[in-house]
């Protein structure tokens, strides 16, 4: 899950790591009311979305009077900022965080990460921060700092130091680096955050270290114990179809063509987007029932990819292992039953009480087309969308959508 | 012969007092799997369908010899009953649950370090189907009846893909010496590289199956086994190779994810060091197939 800057700040803050003074604001008015209240002759106003990349999409703007920050916000309110992470569709500002805007002598980089491969946290850092942190890795990957945090223990007052020195941090500022550090992991550790990003985490003139920027993602198998998180979530940031799906236990991910998927596991829903690509169609999204679901979540799970309105026709591609084919079956006829569909329907069924399974289906009368196998199913789902006299030639929306 | 289990291996299920448990102590006890007890604490001393149950896992090894175990422990608490199973001696953990936090799984790896290799308990998952020995054990939620018993070890990130490969396989008369899912979460318990040793090892297992997916390190390193010791051929399919770039874990994730990660990365890396590829999803039987003439 994702938070805002300001959220991530708060938490931070709480950490010990220091942020500029700043203030949250939902109308231009609350903006430059922020702005006097902060004080100082400079402030930054910052839209609130979740994505990197806001400043080159016009998401931040430096002002110099009270003025200048209501117009500011005024007009970034409401604005659909696009950045390279948003896809095309973009995000919606209906927060803006105004800070006091500070005097930078150096800009650095900080990131903790959950690493795969040593089963650890990792921090990240670099002398060099700002918006280019990925091209340097990419071309001076030696000037990146890398450090490894022992679980047992935690990050310890050495490596901190060891990570503050590597970054050219002055002698007289290493204990606020320090600082710095200890908070950023113990607030990963606290949070159960899957990242903690600092960029720019930069010095002032007047010798402080803050946290210019701040992200933050969080673990969702952690959101149990953690309700002081949870309740940051912002349904307005994500997509409504993904929103709906998870308010109903499903998971759920938009894409951009027109075949509607239904499926069991991430692993078979990528193999079986790869299947209808190769059969020359595109998956309008993929709905994920996961294990042992019952007939009424099948029949959520139905409607809700069929209220998409891009879906030209439905594939159903279940593999049963914890699953019941049956169950599986039930719920598909339920949601037909109750509201029948002008879109082909096409179910591959395999694995537990399969035959229970086809049997329901073909009691069930509905006009439903079956196939046996996974390259079957790819197949006569495009072939069935091509000819469904509602649909209409692919380029008309290819690429119309975010995902 | 087979790899981790067979007829013979003494299994307790923790959690077997849970809907999800029960269930699948019943599927597994109708394949075959030899269940000897069953672990929820404060339900000891109750038996559930013939089966007894006990406080602890160190109390179940004790009184039933156990050697391994599956867990079905809702997320919350399914760490602290992985980690108990190390410490009773148990020396295959097979974990099911999905949705145990990766911090969680962070300390159970961290945890099980403290004991010498060859103590060390070998853990399968979280997050993953189980294994299977056709004709032998079910550890996991596999839907048995799709195996056939042969010569072709599966080891799979997913679950469902296991299932697509071995009934692909069946349909062409190929059969399965073991199929091992190690499960989708970030951090699991054995990698696809420690599968494939165990397979290389088995003398029954003539050919391997290895299906991965888009992310993570484990199948570039698992290649790297692969070119410096699998004698064995190895077919490989790699989900996502049409995925769209997913949610991106900021700039620091993209600092560490080395080369590799991608789909189509993990093909090339697997190609040139002799795995077959499997072009498609629906094509990992009939590559299997065409591997094993050739190798007759």
């Amino acid at each position: 899950m994702d938070i805002h800057e300001y959220q991530a700040k708060e938490i931070l803050a709480g950490f010990g790591v220091p942020v500029p003074r700043g203030g949250l604001a939902y109308s231009p008015e609350q903006a430059a009311y922020r702005a006097r209240e902060i004080g100082g002759h400079k402030w930054v106003v910052k839209a609130q979305v979740h994505t990197g990349g806001r400043g080159k999409a016009g998401g931040v703007r430096l002002c110099s009077s009270e003025h200048e920050v209501e117009d500011a916000a005024n007009a970034m309110f409401g604005k659909r900022l696009v950045t390279r992470q948003t896809g095309p569709g973009g995000k919606v500002v209906y927060r803006l965080y105004i800070e006091g805007a500070v005097a930078i002598r150096r800009e650095l980089y900080l990131g903790l990460v959950l690493d795969r491969k040593s089963e650890r946290v990792m921090v990240v850092a670099s002398a060099a921060g700002g918006t280019e942190i990925e091209e340097i890795a990419e071309r001076r990957p030696s000037t990146i700092i890398r450090s490894i945090v022992e679980p047992a223990v935690g990050m310890q007052g050495f490596q901190a130091r060891e990570i503050a020195f590597g970054l050219g941090i002055e002698p007289d500022l290493i204990s606020q680096a320090v600082a710095v550090l200890l908070g950023c992991y113990k607030a990963f550790e606290d949070c159960d955050a899957t990242m903690v990003e600092i960029n720019p985490l930069v010095v002032t003139e007047d010798n402080h270290i803050l946290a210019l920027d701040a992200r933050m993602t969080f673990d969702d198998n952690a959101l149990f114990r953690l309700p002081h998180i949870a309740e940051l979530r912002d349904k307005s940031q994500e997509d409504p179809r993904q929103t709906r799906a998870a308010d109903r236990g499903l998971a759920y991910v938009g894409l951009d063509g027109n075949i509607g998927c239904i499926v069991n596991g991430a692993g078979l829903a990528m193999a079986t987007m790869d299947m209808i690509k190769a059969a020359g169609g595109e998956p309008a999204n993929f709905l994920d029932i996961g294990g042992g679901a019952t007939p009424e979540r099948v029949a959520k799970a139905f409607r809700l990819v069929v209220s998409d309105t891009h879906v030209e026709a439905v594939l159903v591609n279940i593999f049963a292992g914890i699953n019941r084919c049956d169950w599986v079956a039930e719920g598909i006829v339920q949601a037909l039953e109750k509201r029948p569909l002008d879109v082909p329907v096409i179910v591959r069924l395999a694995g537990t009480n399969v035959a229970e399974g086809r049997k329901i289906i073909a009691r069930s009368g509905l006009p439903i087309i079956r196939a046996n196998t996974l390259a079957e199913a790819a197949r006569r789902a495009v072939s069935a969308w091509r000819n469904n006299p509602s649909a209409r030639p692919p380029s008309a929306h290819h690429g119309a959508r975010a995902s | 012969m087979s790899i981790l289990v067979d007829r013979s291996t003494p299994f307790i299920v923790q959690g077997i007092t849970g809907r999800i448990g029960r269930f699948h102590t019943n599927e597994m006890r109708a394949y075959g799997t030899n269940i000897v007890g069953g672990v929820t604490p404060g339900k000891g001393g109750s038996s559930l369908d013939d089966v007894p149950v006990f406080d602890t896992v160190k109390e179940a090894v004790a009184k039933t010899g156990a050697t391994a175990s599956v867990v079905f422990v809702p997320p919350p608490f399914a760490a602290d009953a992985i980690m108990e199973a190390a410490d009773a001696a148990v020396r295959l953990c097979v974990a099911i649950t999905d949705g145990i936090p990766a911090r969680d799984m962070i300390r159970v790896k961290r945890y099980m370090r403290r004991y010498r290799q060859e103590n060390r308990m070998r853990l399968i998952g979280p997050n993953c189907a189980g294994l299977i020995s056709p004709g032998k054990a079910l550890a996991g939620i596999m839907p048995g009846h799709i195996y056939l018993a042969g010569p072709v070890g599966i080891v799979s990130r997913s679950g469902t893909l296991g299932y697509e490969a071995a009934s692909q396989m069946a349909e062409l008369g190929i059969g399965v010496s073991t199929s091992v899912g190690i499960g989708g979460d970030p951090i699991n318990g054995s990698s696809f590289r420690d599968i494939l040793e165990l397979f290389e090892a088995d003398e029954d297992t003539s050919a391997v199956v290895m299906i991965g997916e888009i992310g993570g390190p484990q199948e570039a390193e698992a290649a790297g086994f692969i070119g410096d010791h699998m004698t064995k051929p190895v077919v490989a399919y790699v989900a996502g190779l049409s995925a769209p770039r997913g949610h991106r874990m900021g700039h620091a994730g993209a600092i560490i994810s080395a080369f590799g990660e991608s789909a189509s990365e993990k093909v090339e890396i697997l190609r040139e060091v002799g795995a077959t590829i499997a072009a498609s999803p629906a094509e990992i039987g009939s590559t299997v197939a065409t591997v094993l003439a050739r190798a007759a």
